[in-house]
């Protein structure tokens, strides 16, 4: 933004409506891209979360044992619930956008939207059960 | 600036990837159902064996690191465009990427570090 307006003769001030900070409330649609936008700070913060497991981890038993009691405070708790709708919205989201942003052609046609989607939607829930099945062995 | 844009864009996408399909689980078991002991959690042993293969660190490498740069990209524009601050673009920026390297470093450090 310029520091002031610039006045000519013809034309004495540009128009330019004031949108309020709040405009992304006005309507559903702006509202879920504004929510959508907000998940990478819970993205942010569960890579904290991992950093500060892995510091406990190098620590020893003890500190990992009070890196879990940690967890199980009601802040964390309710934080860590918020955080999971979020970025399970980021998941969804980015999921949903993989047919639009890789076009795949196979034999000169392209291939349709569903099986893009089912194939990412597949290889979540593989990653997904191959974490699972590794941290619940321990 | 400018140059690196199509770099940062790559970091953002290949975060946005790794944070879609491996946060939710990780998120859910660590943050949710170990803590509600509604899952036994794995024991520290276990966890401290398997943090010792050279793949595994790479994996919480990449885990932490990606979508730190996923986040610093998008929330510089959620800034940007939701409290209308694009005149402090260059200390924005600055924050955000700076925070997503101290990030890596960190990462990096105490997985190099762990005994």
């Amino acid at each position: 933004m310029n520091a002031g307006p610039h006045y000519t003769l013809y034309h004495p001030r540009w128009y330019r409506r004031r949108v309020s900070v709040w405009w992304w409330l006005q309507k559903g649609s702006y509202t879920s891209f504004v929510l959508r936008e907000l998940t990478s700070v819970f993205v942010a913060y569960f890579a904290l979360v991992v950093l500060w497991q892995l510091r406990a981890l190098g620590q020893g038993p003890d500190a990992y044992a009070a890196f879990l009691a940690r967890l199980k405070t009601p802040p964390f708790l309710v934080l860590d619930a918020i955080a999971f709708l979020f970025v399970l919205f980021h998941a969804i989201t980015w999921l949903n956008l993989t047919p639009k942003a890789m076009v795949v052609r196979l034999r000169g046609t392209r291939v349709p939207d569903w099986a893009i989607l089912g194939a990412n939607y597949a290889a979540w829930l593989v990653c997904s059960v191959a974490v699972a099945f590794l941290l619940l062995r321990g | 600036m400018e140059r690196i844009t199509p770099l940062l864009w790559l970091l953002f996408s290949a975060g946005g990837t790794v944070a879609a399909f491996l946060f939710p689980i990780h998120l859910f078991l660590t943050g949710l159902a170990f803590p509600m002991g509604w899952l036994e959690p794995p024991r520290y042993e276990f966890l401290h064996r398997l943090a010792a293969f050279p793949v595994t660190r790479l994996y919480l490498l990449v885990l932490v690191s990606m979508p730190l740069f996923h986040w610093a990209h998008r929330f510089r524009y959620t800034l940007y465009d939701g409290l209308q601050l694009k005149h402090l673009t260059t200390l924005i920026a600055v924050l955000c990427y700076g925070a997503a390297v101290l990030g890596t470093l960190g990462a990096a450090w105490l997985l190099w570090s762990m005994a």
